[in-house]
């Protein structure tokens, strides 16, 4: 199977990127190529097959519920491109 | 042999008989960066005169005693994917081309409290992602080796700095090859432990599920001095292992008499370069004669994990880098009309070509649609691929395999074909599917004298018994801290 | 042709925990804005979520309150699409293994009972906050983003705004209870998702629904149910279809309104969370949690009546929240007079507590200082009226009842002999009181009284008084 201009258009706005008409064929080229590669994996029948999310079976993971430090106003902001009276600051969202 | 040129157990001993200072060791490097890193471009950025000033601080706390431990004062490096408070962490990518964390990696933690001296942060592909290095959005590390090629990836820049000597050691990570093809073409050695050994708080992520920390050393005995300073249980990560710590030097040096060494062929299939299969070849006759011995062992399914592999890693990466948005760090494109627009100018101006790929991808293979045909069967057939290495290590102890098909290849050569570089992953990422630890050391050279590397694999947390069984071919094949040539200038 | 109201809810609440559901921050309402963050909720590169263990216990708790079976197993997914207030673009919640399934909830509405079926609970994360005050922008603050949440999903079991009024604060009840939140709408702790369709009464295919998301009280529910539910019906009538569409509630307006149909439909690539571990739930962790869950508000009501023979209004009420009925317990458990108690609690202190902005939460009086009043009145030191005086006072000083009272001189006076100087005075004052009882007019013992107690300021005990008026009357009559 090969990947459709309308595919990457579609993924590409899932993802929030955007590209240029030349790109979108030229990724449509080469994610199908690798996605026909990866065709091989529908020859494996895997329909018993429980997937492995986790590598190792490491469970009940947990943290004691204990207040620790938070990062000051400033410091949470010093990275930040845009801010305003204490708040990352984006573009107008619309309600 | 130079002070720069050693190792970090022989620095250990001048250190510990007091014979050379901290400040001459590092300088000492220093001196090595400035002279080789215009040629090499291992680093992205540069802490050498801090590193200076921890030299003389530490020289004047050592004066006062008498025991020190294996890594303190001794210089390294880590590759720019690990925060590092107060210094830039820019995983080679615009989108994070000014970003200061207030937050330490884990390693870097455990590294300074070691009292190990940092001297810079390291180049890598973008985000990790990719095989050569050439994808970093600021220079392209040289293998030092042949200037002319790429050093491998995406940890090159850390590979490169130990076979270039401008440091004893670095930190990369390794995703689906990224610390062992790297140093199977820079000539040094490299581990990726077992998951969860190591822990990922403050590496910047790209496939959760597959990311692991680990050493890149001259030496095998540096590999296991590095690897006890940095493994243990971290809190902050929930996949990290709880368990007790071991030396891991403790054992190095037992000898393979008796180690049962599988050799498959499906590891030794087309596409393997013929000097790689010889120098493979001549080191499984090296191991008969130290004792070992050799068994046939096979795969069932490995042929599908290299697409396993890039349908997990790519779905995951494209989650963990959704949060890159010019909202709270980083770069934010200049102009904009809306937020969406910000998002998107942002993420397509900020990422590269290799990265933007990857999120394509593992974007479409999560989507309505296609998730059961891609992601969910990827993660079937890591469960396959799991069953195939407890089966293989029914029959044997440690696996020896190829690193990479070929030897280091040449730059420009095959960034145009994005699924061509990832077959050079086709023997390092079933390692990262399976989650077991894989060492690679080198093994000798190819006609034109690039390194060979040779990949020993083990079960899960059995890095004691890989440390062991490349250290005995170390010691026999005399393939140890080897030295490039820094040749070839373009 | 007869129409059929079906609703399902969400119901969000934030759990009450002292941090974060994955980093150590204070979950805190109120606090300036990004103060409350670490790099974690930040969602910076690199680091990684840790659960925290009393978000499981509190979900495990609401989910045996709301009579859910308990997963064994359950597991964490990533909800990915992009917003401002999702710092890291992806939501971290349950997907597919939630860990509560299958509950239900008794309602009764307009004296019918009926079950509403809860099909899941899961766990997720709360996001942060947009505010709108910037002139050329939307400000965000990221101290919400991380506070631990359950979403509860019910079953298109609701048929009226009525009933899903009950439901709602039947929830709200039983979650107060077991102490998992403090359910304060009016901070967001607890937000509801109506999903609404119409269908022909006695069909069972359901009609095309429409989402009301993020109402904040049971008045907006109410009223977001009536207008939708008409606005529906109307459409029906007119022959038109319903749109499939999230509709947003304007409270103040009244009305609902389409929110512009998205760009793109949601695709949200779901996916197993790979940095946080299962949760695996053993039989005897359940168990434990069960055996520590507090008596809920139903089984209370019912022990009301048949322990303290309280009417059933008054254990309705006693029991209505958590505060309220722990309030009367320990009043009981210190002075056994249920009924003396739950009077004053109904009636005397309500209305104090919104003269001083107090709730039951927040009352300043304790469960003891009560009951030092009511022993007081029942020992006739003060009047029942005087006993009103002296709780004010409590509640505007501070006090207690005891000071209150020998401060103002408001023990009352059973003094005979004082009490009687002062009654022949009133008598011989009022000749025309006499003068009426004389002629059969009992009414005019009542003036007489009057005016005693405005002559002790009501410290006369009423029934020494009258007994006192009656000889002092019949003396002059005579």
């Amino acid at each position: 199977m090969s990947l459709t201009r309308e595919d990457v258009t579609y993924v590409a706005n899932l993802a929030r990127l955007e590209f240029s008409e030349d790109e979108v064929t030229a990724l449509a080229d080469q994610l199908g190529a690798v996605l026909d590669y990866a065709e091989t994996l529908s020859g494996l029948d895997t329909s018993h097959i429980k997937a492995t999310e986790h590598v190792l079976a490491v469970q009940n993971v947990f943290r004691e519920d204990e207040i620790k430090s938070c990062l000051t106003n400033e410091e949470a902001l010093a990275n930040a491109p845009e801010s305003e009276a204490g708040c990352f600051k984006v573009p107008r969202v619309m309600e | 042999m130079e002070l720069y040129q050693k190792t970090i157990h022989e620095i250990n001993d001048l250190l510990d008989k007091k014979e050379v200072t901290v400040t001459e060791v590092t300088q000492a490097v220093v001196n090595r960066i400035n002279a080789v890193e215009k040629n090499t471009d291992a680093y992205l950025s540069l802490q050498t005169e801090e590193a200076l000033e921890a030299a003389q601080g530490l020289d004047t706390e050592l004066s006062g005693r008498t025991q020190r431990t294996p890594l303190e004062g001794i210089p390294y490096g880590l590759k720019d994917n690990m925060c590092t408070r107060g210094i830039l962490t820019t995983c080679a990518s615009k989108m994070l081309y000014n970003f200061n964390p207030p937050y330490n990696a884990e390693v870097y933690d455990r590294l300074s409290e070691a009292g190990g001296i940092l001297l810079g942060k390291t180049n890598m592909d973008e985000f990790a992602m990719g095989s050569s290095t050439e994808n970093s959005a600021y220079k392209k590390t040289r293998n030092p080796w042949d200037l002319n090629k790429v050093p491998g990836g995406s940890s090159g820049g850390s590979a490169v700095a130990v076979a270039a000597d401008t440091a004893f050691y670095t930190l990369g990570s390794d995703t689906g090859g990224s610390i062992r093809q790297p140093a199977s073409f820079c000539g040094v050695v490299g581990m990726k432990p077992t998951y969860g050994l190591v822990s990922r708080y403050g590496l910047v992520a790209f496939a959760s599920s597959l990311d692991q920390i680990g050493p890149f050393t001259k030496d095998v005995e540096d590999c296991a001095l590095v690897l006890n300073a940095i493994v243990g249980h971290d809190a902050k990560d929930s996949t990290s292992l709880n368990l007790e710590k071991i030396d891991y030097t403790n054992n190095l040096k037992q000898g393979v008499k008796g180690l049962k060494i599988g050799v498959a062929k499906e590891f030794f299939g087309e596409g393997l370069q013929p000097e790689v299969r010889k120098s493979l070849e001549e080191a499984i006759a090296i191991y008969k004669t130290l004792g070992a011995e050799i068994v046939d062992v096979s795969f069932q399914h490995l042929d599908y994990a290299l697409s396993a592999y890039y349908m997990i890693s790519s779905a995951e990466a494209s989650s963990n880098l959704a949060r890159y948005d010019g909202i709270r760090y980083g770069f934010r494109a200049e102009e904009y009309s809306d937020l969406v627009d910000l998002y998107k100018k942002t993420r397509s101006q900020g990422f590269g070509d290799e990265v933007k790929r990857r999120i394509m991808l593992g974007t479409y293979a999560l989507s309505s649609g296609y998730y059961d045909a891609y992601y969910k069967k990827a993660m079937q057939v890591r469960t396959i691929i799991k069953a195939d290495f407890d089966q293989v290590f029914g029959g044997c102890d440690v696996l020896l395999t190829p690193t990479a098909p070929t030897t280091a290849f040449g730059i420009g050569e095959k960034t145009s074909n994005p699924l061509e570089m990832y077959l050079t992953d086709i023997y390092t990422v079933p390692v990262n599917i399976a989650g077991i630890p894989g060492i690679s050391i080198p093994c000798g050279l190819d006609n034109s004298g690039m390194p060979i590397g040779m990949q020993l694999l083990g079960p899960i947390l059995s890095e004691e018994t890989l440390l062991k069984a490349a250290w005995a071919f170390e010691q026999e094949s005399g393939l140890t801290n080897l030295k490039a040539s820094l040749g070839t200038e373009v | 042709m007869e129409y059929e109201i079906v609703i399902g809810m969400e119901i969000h609440v934030e759990l009450g925990t002292k941090t974060k559901i994955f980093c150590s921050c204070p979950t805190e309402f109120g606090q300036d804005e990004n103060t409350h963050t670490c790099p974690v909720c930040l969602g910076m590169p690199g680091v990684l979520p840790v659960l925290n263990e009393k978000v499981v216990e509190y979900a495990t708790r609401a989910g045996l309150a709301l009579n859910c079976e308990i997963a064994h197993f359950s597991k964490m997914d990533r909800k990915n699409y992009f917003y401002p207030d999702l710092p890291k673009a992806y939501q971290t919640s349950q997907f597919d293994l939630p860990i509560c399934t299958g509950g239900a909830v008794g309602i009764e509405v307009d004296g019918v009972k009926k079950d509403i079926g809860i099909t899941r609970i899961h766990i997720e994360e709360d996001a942060g906050k947009l505010l709108h005050e910037s002139a050329d922008g939307t400000l965000l603050d990221v101290n919400r983003c991380g506070v631990p949440l359950i979403e509860i999903v019910t079953e298109p079991d609701l048929r009226s705004a009525e009933e899903a009024r009950a439901f709602a604060e039947k929830v709200r009840n039983i979650l107060e209870y077991t102490g998992v939140s403090d359910c304060k709408m009016e901070q967001g702790s607890m937000r509801f998702d109506v999903n609404l369709s119409i269908r022909e009464k006695g069909t069972e295919v359901l009609g095309t629904r429409t989402e009301m998301k993020n109402l904040n009280s049971f008045r907006a529910l109410i009223r977001a149910v009536q207008y939708e539910s008409k606005r529906q019906i109307i459409e029906l009538k007119k022959g038109r279809e319903i749109i499939q569409e999230t509709r947003k509630w304007d409270d103040t307006k009244g009305v609902s309104s389409s929110l512009r149909s998205k760009e793109e439909a949601h695709d949200y690539r779901y996916f197993p969370e790979p940095d946080l571990v299962p949760i695996v739930l053993e039989p005897s962790y359940i168990e434990r949690i069960k055996s520590k869950l507090p008596e809920l508000p139903e089984a209370k009501k019912k022990r009301y009546v048949e322990e303290y023979k309280l009417p059933e209004y008054d254990a309705g009420v006693l029991t209505t929240t958590g505060v309220t009925a722990r309030f009367f317990e320990e009043a009981v458990a210190l002075y056994n007079e249920p009924k003396q108690i739950s009077n004053w609690m109904m009636v005397e202190i309500p209305p104090l507590l919104k003269e001083n902005e107090q709730s039951m939460e927040t009352i300043t009086i304790t469960p003891a200082l009560l009951v030092e009043l009511l022993k007081l009145v029942r020992d006739k030191v003060i009047s029942g009226t005087s006993g009103k005086e002296v709780l004010k006072e409590m509640f505007v000083s501070g006090k207690n009842a005891g000071d209150i009272v020998k401060e103002q001189g408001l023990a009352q006076m059973s003094d005979t002999g004082e009490l009687e100087a002062i009654i022949e005075k009133i008598v011989a004052d009022n000749p025309k009181s006499v003068e009426d009882i004389g002629a059969g007019n009992e009414k005019a013992y009542g003036f007489l009284t009057g005016q005693v107690m405005k002559a002790t300021k009501g410290k006369a005990n009423a029934q020494v008084a009258n007994e006192i008026i009656r000889a002092v009357v019949a003396r002059h009559l005579a």
